[in-house]
């Protein structure tokens, strides 16, 4: 029989070895150390966008060891839109999902605060505009962090050429590369005269009306820098205003100017407006832009993007930030807010806005001068003024800044264009189209 | 007790022996080969409905149970009663143009040689076949009012442009048109099928008692295929009623809401807007008006199905 070496003093060492190498154990940081991490971006229209998002994940996942998954959902079809309300209902998917403008406040008892990050974002990036603080905000908690994907704006994109010899106006003089602007006669005036000489020339404003989002945002603009509310920030219902009829008084005098059928046009239908050769101006982000110098570059190479016109209130121009929001069911919320934390470095976000060519917006202050903007071409300088550097213009959502639940409703269902559409196709009294937006408004007040 | 039970003569052995005779019943044969299918039916229909009904009685922030507020909003609100009226308008006139012409074409098909009769068959059901979501997509290049070939063809005629999808009668009837070419050739080989099926010796019978067209399609072919008119037209009217791509991409609704059915009306007001309530109360509105429709035909279908 073998004789036993189970001392008293052999068991020790060996306990004390094994709580050792158990202790290191834990301290290895293996492959995926970290966990694992589920994220859902936007699927971008820019060619290629997505691969700066992609390769900055890839790095900081490999820097934390975690293990990262990234499915990018498109919103055609509102597919986005579809994944935010399924997963809200299953309390299961993604620990990080793109939200849309409205979306944040929609779902803001599902999502993680994130004040923290916030906080130390707006230290390091400079503030954010009010429009971001309107909609990523719901009770005084930041409910979402502005990503740069995703967010643009929708300022004129005007032809050089078209503007110059039919309208008398140059945008380049007007918004100069590298120079603050000279536009103070780029009124809603001005914009009309404009209208009204390139239709005449065949090359009408190509300015949709229907109910889709491009139609909303500009028409949001206008009503804005006329001070026309529908909803005041208290929830009250103010559409019987002057202001409202000036504005519709406004756009019966703009239609008769623009093409017949823009109140059938989807958000495709100005882009191809432009790049056909067509009109002088839409009000689009820079994909426009992007695809005429692909396949019209003749065209491309005479695009101008630039600042809104000015009215009684003010020079507004529609923005729409990205948000990325983090399930409170995620099951590795310090993961998440790390990543998010990684993207939305200053370094970070130049390679995302050089991977879209310009058409990302990060909504920090201190991030809308860019070389990107400055230097991106043909021709050189189109896109200088697209992040409003010299904050020439107030960046702002249509129906702000009314209650983020009601103005939604009043966004999506396109209440603004549909006066404007009863007004003009449907040959309504303004008179009756109040009483009509006043009921429809009142509906939208539901809790 | 349990051993005392299990131990007692016969009382054992009869469950046993009637579970055997239950298992050897035709019913509990079909009922087990049918239950795979309604078990699946259970899962993607009588939940998802149920889940449906659920989500109705919910207010806007699904953290209240309201009742029957949602559609007491709904009846309140003149875009809902537009979109029930539009609804009526393409599901009926939808489905009356597919009989009709599925009864035409079914007729004309019937009437061609047998040997050229499945290449016409075939070409004939191509528009059924191509998802409705990319035949759809063609249509509405070819309604753009900017660039299509339509309006390229009637301003080379010297006609004006016509506004497809920016005008509320131009844009139903387009809405309708489509709905039209792609349900026809369902209603033409169902009718079709039924047709194949009148015994020819009937119209011979029709033909020496001196029987015209007119009196053989209305004694004969008429009453022969009632059953099938009544059910595809059942089957369509439920399924046009329930329609939501066609309207989706061509006119996602405008303008001006005049051409939204249910189901997209459903969508915009429960995935775009964020009231997943108000969205479940208008997908349920025709629910039980449909499924009182569907027990009277089918009753009827099946009261002359026992006669025959």
């Amino acid at each position: 029989m073998a004789k036993s070496n189970l001392t008293r003093r052999n068991l020790v060492r060996r306990g004390a070895t094994a709580a050792a190498a158990g202790v290191a154990a834990f301290n290895v940081r293996g492959a995926h150390a970290a966990g694992k991490l589920s994220v859902g971006f936007w699927d971008h229209w820019v060619p290629g966008a997505n691969d700066s998002l992609t390769a900055l994940c890839k790095e900081w996942a490999a820097k934390e060891k975690v293990d990262i998954q990234i499915d990018y959902i498109t919103s055609q079809g509102n597919k986005n839109l579809l994944t935010i309300a399924a997963e809200a209902q299953a309390r299961s998917g993604h620990d990080i999902l793109a939200f849309p403008t409205w979306y944040p406040a929609d779902y803001a008892r599902q999502l993680e605060p994130v004040d923290d990050i916030m906080a130390e974002l707006i230290k390091k990036n400079g503030a954010v505009n009010r429009t971001v603080e309107y909609l990523g905000k719901a009770n005084g908690k930041w409910v979402a962090v502005p990503a740069a994907p995703g967010s643009q704006m929708k300022p004129p994109c005007s032809r050089i050429d078209l503007m110059k010899q039919h309208a008398g106006i140059d945008v380049q003089a007007m918004y100069p590369a590298g120079g603050p602007p000279k536009a103070d006669a780029w009124t809603w005036d001005a914009f009309l005269g404009a209208a009204e000489k390139c239709f005449k020339a065949g090359v009408p404003f190509g300015l949709p009306l229907g109910q889709t989002s491009d139609a909303v945002d500009w028409v949001g603009a206008l009503f804005q820098s006329h001070r026309a509310q529908l909803v005041n920030s208290n929830g009250d219902i103010i559409v019987k205003s002057d202001a409202v009829r000036q504005v519709l008084e406004y756009a019966k005098r703009l239609v008769q100017w623009l093409p017949t059928d823009v109140f059938s046009w989807d958000d495709a239908s100005n882009n191809r407006w432009i790049i056909s050769g067509r009109g002088a101006l839409i009000m689009n982000p820079p994909s426009s832009w992007a695809v005429a110098v692909r396949d019209a570059p003749q065209i491309g190479a005479q695009l101008w993007t630039h600042g809104m016109p000015a009215g009684p209130n003010g020079r507004y121009a529609p923005f729409l930030p990205y948000f990325w929001g983090i399930w409170n069911f995620s099951k590795n919320k310090s993961a998440a807010k790390s990543l998010i934390m990684a993207l939305c470095q200053p370094e970070a976000i130049a390679k995302l806005v050089e991977g879209s060519r310009g058409y990302d917006l990060p909504s920090f202050a201190n991030l809308t001068t860019l070389k990107t903007w400055g230097e991106i071409e043909p021709p050189k300088g189109t896109l200088y003024h697209y992040p409003n550097p010299h904050n020439h213009q107030i960046q702002s959502i249509a129906a702000a800044p009314c209650p983020p639940k009601i103005a939604n409703q009043i966004y999506t269902q396109a209440t603004m264009t549909k006066m404007i559409a009863r007004v003009t196709t449907q040959g309504e009294s303004i008179d009756k189209c109040l009483d009509w937006a006043q009921r429809e408004l009142q509906g939208f007040k539901r809790a | 007790m349990a051993s005392n039970a299990a131990t007692a003569p016969g009382g054992a052995t009869r469950p046993r022996s009637s579970l055997r005779k239950a298992a050897q019943r035709r019913s509990t044969i079909a009922f087990l080969m049918a239950l795979p299918l309604i078990l699946l039916i259970a899962a993607l229909v009588v939940y998802p409905a149920g889940y449906a009904i659920h989500l109705s009685t919910l207010n806007k922030s699904m953290e209240e149970f309201v009742g029957f507020e949602n559609f007491e909003y709904l009846f309140e609100r003149e875009t809902f009663w537009m979109v029930v009226w539009q609804s009526s308008i393409f599901a009926i006139t939808a489905v009356v143009f597919k009989a009709l012409i599925g009864f035409v074409v079914a007729h004309l098909v019937h009437n061609i040689p047998l040997k050229g009769q499945r290449k016409w068959r075939g070409m004939l059901l191509v528009p059924w076949v191509i998802p409705p979501a990319m035949s759809t997509l063609a249509w509405l290049w070819l309604f753009d009012s900017s660039y299509s070939a339509f309006n390229w063809i009637i301003e080379g005629l010297g006609g004006p442009r016509v506004p497809w999808l920016g005008e509320t009668g131009w844009a139903r009837f387009s809405v309708i048109l489509v709905n039209v070419w792609y349900g026809a050739p369902f209603f033409m080989i169902m009718y079709l099928a039924a047709l194949k099926s009148v015994p020819e010796q009937l119209y011979e019978a029709a033909e020496i008692d001196g029987a015209g067209w007119w009196q053989r399609m209305w004694f004969i072919t008429l009453p022969m295929m009632r059953n099938i008119i009544a059910i595809t037209v059942l089957f369509s009217t439920i399924v046009t009623f329930a329609n939501f791509d066609i309207v989706r991409v061509l006119t996602a609704g405008g303008p001006i809401d005049t051409t939204h059915v249910f189901a997209t009306y459903a969508f915009k007001l429960g995935i775009e807007s964020s009231d997943i309530p108000l969205g479940a109360a208008v997908s349920l509105f025709m629910f039980p008006l449909l499924a009182i429709a569907a027990i009277f035909i089918l009753r009827d279908v099946n009261k002359r199905g026992n006669q025959g």
